[in-house]
């Protein structure tokens, strides 16, 4: 053990490639229980859709497939830039660093941004249940039940990418006072949760989005 | 060992994935019956494996990475095969 690894080299770990692949484990155990958490929500979305899949397809031509699809690839560029911040980080450059991170920031805001115009479309289209549904046409209560899953799967994905944009945040803080320099592994992890996140909407839009042909 | 690909590898499968994302977003306008969401899921599998293996580095992880990285996909096939035995079957 040299004397630079030694001070970042936490004591249980017999050397920095150990420690290195123990915290990306960490991280990928996290993202299974993720998946698990998001799982019940898809289940529900197979479960219904196999059941009311005619009313699903006439509901999901309410939603804007506009917003959905460019905040698709708004996310896509995110982690573009997500991949490139932990490229950055490997090869010690610091002010590339900072930038990239504040660029995915900015992506991931745009993102809720899109996200925040069209909750509120789907508001003034009276598309929110519970609060003031209206719906033309049979089988309102199971076009009810779409929204109330659109919801909730967009819903909790929008709170990861909330999450996503304040460790970005707090990354591009302490990667300007080099925090970053001698282990870089912090940033590593970051990403492989902002990639995931990415993974879920890749997901959600199609099945949201384009359940129903246009 | 450097694990990060060059800056035109990331170029490139961001491109990639804005292509399936092309192709997926034109065929939900065409109707192809039941074969539209196994066309959107089977673009969705190959988008979700362009990220993990390249972005998120399975591709060049250990065992025990791709082990983790497999088991909550694993967990969640069985549990919605599980749940659709007994949905598809009741009369």
């Amino acid at each position: 053990m040299n004397g630079a690894e030694s001070t970042i080299l936490a004591e249980q770990f017999d050397n920095i490639e150990q420690q290195h692949e123990a915290d990306k484990l960490g991280m990928w155990i996290f993202l299974a229980t993720e998946v698990m958490f998001f799982g019940g929500l898809f289940l529900a979305y197979t479960v219904y859709r196999f059941t009311y899949g005619h009313v699903f397809a006439q509901a999901s031509r309410h939603l804007s497939d506009i917003c959905g699809g460019t905040n698709t690839a708004v996310l896509l560029l995110s982690s573009l830039s997500m991949a490139l911040a932990v490229r950055a980080a490997e090869l010690g450059r610091q002010k590339q660093l900072v930038r990239l991170l504040l660029a995915t920031a900015v992506f991931g805001i745009v993102f809720m941004a899109i996200k925040g115009f069209e909750y509120h479309k789907d508001y003034v289209d009276h598309l929110v249940p519970a609060l003031n549904f209206e719906w033309d046409g049979p089988d309102r209560g199971n076009a009810e039940i779409f929204f109330w899953i659109y919801f909730a799967m967009t819903g909790l994905h929008a709170i990861h990418v909330t999450v996503g944009i304040v460790i970005l945040l707090v990354m591009a803080f302490l990667g300007k006072r080099g925090k970053f320099a001698r282990n870089y592994m912090p940033i590593e992890v970051a990403g492989l949760y902002w990639h995931f996140v990415d993974i879920v909407w890749v997901f959600l839009f199609p099945l949201l989005y384009l359940a129903g042909h246009r | 060992m450097q694990t990060t690909l060059s800056p035109g590898a990331y170029v490139k499968v961001f491109a990639a994935l804005l292509i399936l994302l092309a192709v997926t977003w034109s065929v939900g306008y065409v109707d192809l019956g039941a074969f539209n969401m196994i066309f959107a899921l089977a673009i969705a599998v190959s988008k979700a494996l362009l990220i993990m293996l390249l972005f998120m580095h399975v591709r060049t992880s250990s065992q025990i990475i791709r082990l983790a990285a497999g088991a909550g996909v694993a967990w969640l096939l069985i549990l919605i095969t599980l749940a659709l035995t007994d949905y598809m079957t009741r009369s």
